[in-house]
């Protein structure tokens, strides 16, 4: 396993302020842009882990769109959650190989062994649990992806074993 | 002379891989030979066989060979390596069948070298257009060649860049669709990763053909890999004046931006993908007027597939004629195609079109995993349909597929065997749709909902005899009032299972039976006393407490208690539990 520090999307927010001051940064970046809507609420949610409120509320002034609108697009896409994740993103895929192999009985697993429904976290904070439509991987399925790293033909009697390379890293 | 290569890869299961080991004999022996200097012994990660034994891919153009032992080393060296012979006991069967037009550079050269691509003419089709062609030439050309998008609709090349250039304004748009969403389907991610600069230069011919200065790469955002490479992709151009202002000393300017994909299946769309990149809900909007007169904040814009611009360097090196001779009467050239499910190989393929279903799916993929027999393959994705073991023998192209209830779609082949139910499929694809379903547009919204919930009901074992007519008129109406392809195509999953396989559907609905055991609710579960040796297993593992008795009386299930999970079933090591 590599070693790899940050982890994305799941890696928990740095406080409030300075995040909002590098949002600021982000808008500047884009602002001038045609379209540029949907890639600094990428960059704000690379930011925080997620989109908090005060995020959307200044992208909404600083661009001079509406709050409505600006929520109106975050709800409209999948890769956008307005509530905090945990640590670890654990995304199971569904596409149709790995539905025929069985990838609906690893989602039931990992349910079962995080205690959690899809779009939940677990009480400690740890894993967050979704559900994906095909990483491309589809030679390898059934697939599951932990943040970065894609793990391979798994089978719901080894998702202990997966999640536990989490639960011992950077806890 | 540039190196040939040989990837090694132990395939076995993890844990027993033998790879560097293998890889370490291979290159010793190629040392010790005539060979030493001129071939180079590579480690490969994934090498699109499984569970074949130690592979071995000889690159460029070479055959494959598959459960290779460390006896035949030596032969492989002498024969093949130094003397070039084929040797047939070991080669995969049907790599002779694909031909790599498209993955003519994938796994060939380092995707993240310019000088690579450009070693294997990349770029010349580039200055032959700018400089050997006029724009209208250049069109001519791809009308020659009968080149269709190859996103699933397949509509003419040429014509989509003709009718864009038509349209008087100074300002155009080009916007390369990498939003691949059908799930299977991975043949974009692949080419996106493995020859960005193929993409990418087809992209600025046809930024030329058709007069835009400015070209979006819409990519998704679950394929990491493929963004940064083809980032990377376009600095690299930039640095060598590949793109901007004045490419390669003629007056032609453009520039490429690259935008993601937020997670939403619509997207893919062409209406849907503008909108989400104008920043907008990714909703799409009825057509007339076509993005070709109305696109990109509303200047006219082409929309091509990352497979189709991968096409386009090679009809443009090597012509429209050459590029027309392969494939079928209205379909030319290749396709890729991912084979995926119950598949021994699952991989790319790249085949002409014309091309048998069975010969992918049996030749090159090797038939069903398991050894049990083929029951469908299903093409197109969401839009798709299935297509039954006694139609495989069909060529495979735009026309054909489409007669059969499926479509070509981008290209995803899903082997299913006995064990996939149909009615299964089909609630799974919908189940899809209803979340992708971006809600604009009332039949596609609720028909794809009420589509589910009877297939729900069906599953469920409280099928009516009339659900199979109202599923086919529901279907019937969705695919006349929806706005957009989402809508007017979700129903292909059900009307074709239920075209093909009607007496499924009906065995749930009447005999509440389902033969592949996969509709939970329709089983029942019992221990066959005779062959139960009261091992307990099925009495521990049950995780509802369902099992009853001990063993001096034997064991039963309580069917009031049972969930039907199957546990029971799994764990027995005797047969001693029946499921009917």
């Amino acid at each position: 396993m590599t070693d790899k520090k940050k982890s994305g999307c799941c890696e928990v927010a740095l406080d409030e302020a300075a995040g909002l001051e590098q949002l600021r940064n982000a808008v500047e970046l884009y602002r001038r842009k045609p379209g540029a809507l949907i890639p600094i609420l990428q960059a704000a949610q690379e930011i925080f882990g997620y989109l908090p409120e005060s995020a959307l509320r200044l992208i909404s002034g600083e661009l001079g769109k509406s709050y409505s609108e600006v929520a109106g697009v975050v709800s409209f896409y999948s890769f956008f959650s307005t509530t905090p994740r945990g640590k670890h993103l654990v995304r199971v895929c569904l596409g149709t190989a790995c539905y025929v192999r069985g990838g609906k009985e690893v989602l039931d697993a990992l349910r079962q062994k995080l205690g959690i429904e899809v779009g939940e976290t677990t009480a400690d904070r740890n894993f967050s649990l979704e559900v994906a439509r095909c990483f491309g991987a589809c030679g390898l399925a059934p697939v599951i992806m932990v943040d970065e790293d894609v793990h391979q033909r798994v089978k719901p009697r080894k998702v202990n074993e997966i999640l536990d390379r989490y639960r011992t890293r950077q806890s | 002379m540039d190196k040939k290569y040989i990837l090694v890869k132990d395939t076995r299961r993890a844990g027993s891989n033998q790879t560097e080991h293998f890889a370490g004999l291979l290159a010793a022996k190629i040392q010790a030979s005539p060979a030493a200097e001129a071939v180079q012994v590579v480690r490969a990660a994934d090498i699109g066989f499984y569970d074949q034994g130690l592979v071995l891919k000889f690159l460029p153009g070479g055959p494959v060979y598959l459960n290779v032992s460390e006896a035949d080393l030596d032969r492989v060296v002498r024969e093949t390596v130094v003397g070039g012979r084929v040797l047939e006991d070991l080669a995969a069967a049907g790599t002779a069948r694909q031909l790599r037009v498209v993955l003519r550079n994938c796994g060939v050269i380092n995707p993240e070298n310019l000088e690579e691509y450009i070693r294997r003419d990349g770029y010349r089709a580039l200055s032959r257009a700018l400089f050997e062609y006029t724009p209208d030439k250049v069109i001519e050309e791809f009308k020659k060649s009968g080149l269709r998008g190859r996103g699933g609709a397949g509509y003419p090349t040429w014509l989509k860049w003709h009718l864009t250039r038509s349209v008087p304004g100074a300002e155009k748009y080009v916007i390369c669709n990498a939003d691949e969403g059908d799930p299977g389907a991975y043949m974009d991610r692949s080419i996106l990763e493995g020859d960005p600069h193929s993409v990418l230069e087809g992209m600025i011919i046809a930024g030329y053909a058709i007069g835009a200065n400015h070209g979006y790469f819409y990519i998704r955002a679950e394929y990491p890999l493929a963004i940064e490479r083809i980032g990377k992709a376009i600095e690299q151009a930039r640095e060598r004046g590949l793109l901007g202002t004045g490419i390669l000393g003629s007056d032609f300017n453009f520039e490429v931006d690259i935008r993601l994909g937020a997670g939403a299946f619509v997207c893919g769309e062409e209406t849907a993908l503008i909108a989400s990149i104008e920043g907008k809900r990714g909703t799409p909007r009825p057509r007339p007027p076509y993005p070709s007169v109305s696109g990109l904040w509303g200047k006219p814009t082409s929309i091509n597939n990352v497979e189709t611009f991968a096409n386009v360097p090679v009809v443009m090196t090597r012509g429209g004629d050459w590029f027309a001779g392969i494939g079928t009467e209205k379909s030319k050239g290749t396709k890729v195609f991912a084979v995926t499910g119950k598949v021994k190989n699952s991989g790319l393929v790249e085949v002409p079109m014309g091309v048998t279903l069975r010969q992918i799916v049996f030749d090159i993929g090797g038939g069903v995993r398991s050894g049990k027999k083929i029951k469908a393959v299903q093409t197109g994705g969401p839009s798709g349909g299935v297509i039954p073991e006694d139609r495989l023998d069909t060529p495979v192209d735009y026309e054909n597929l489409q007669k059969l209830g499926s479509i070509m779609g981008s290209g995803g082949m899903i082997v299913m065997d006995e064990d996939d139910c149909m009615v299964d499929i089909a609630k799974f694809y919908l189940g899809f749709c209803v979340e992708e379903s971006c809600g604009k547009c009332a039949p596609c919204r609720i028909g794809t909902y009420q589509l589910l919930k009877i297939l729900e009901r069906i599953s469920e074992g409280e099928g009516r005899s009339e659900d199979l007519d109202r599923l086919r008129l529901i279907a019937q109406a969705m695919q006349k009032a929806s706005l957009c392809g989402l809508g007017q195509t979700a129903s292909n999953p059900v009307l074709s299972t239920l075209n093909y396989f009607e007496t499924e559907y009906r065995e749930h609905i009447q005999a509440k039976r389902c033969r592949s055991f996969k509709c939970r609710d329709l089983l029942t579960y019992s221990i066959i006393q005779s062959k139960c040796k009261r091992c307990r297993q099925c009495f521990l593992n049950c995780p509802v407490q369902a099992i009853s008795g001990d063993r001096e009386v034997g064991f039963y299930i309580q069917l009031d208690k049972c969930i039907k999970c199957g546990k029971c079933f799994e764990v027995c090591k005797f047969n001693a539990i029946a499921r009917e």
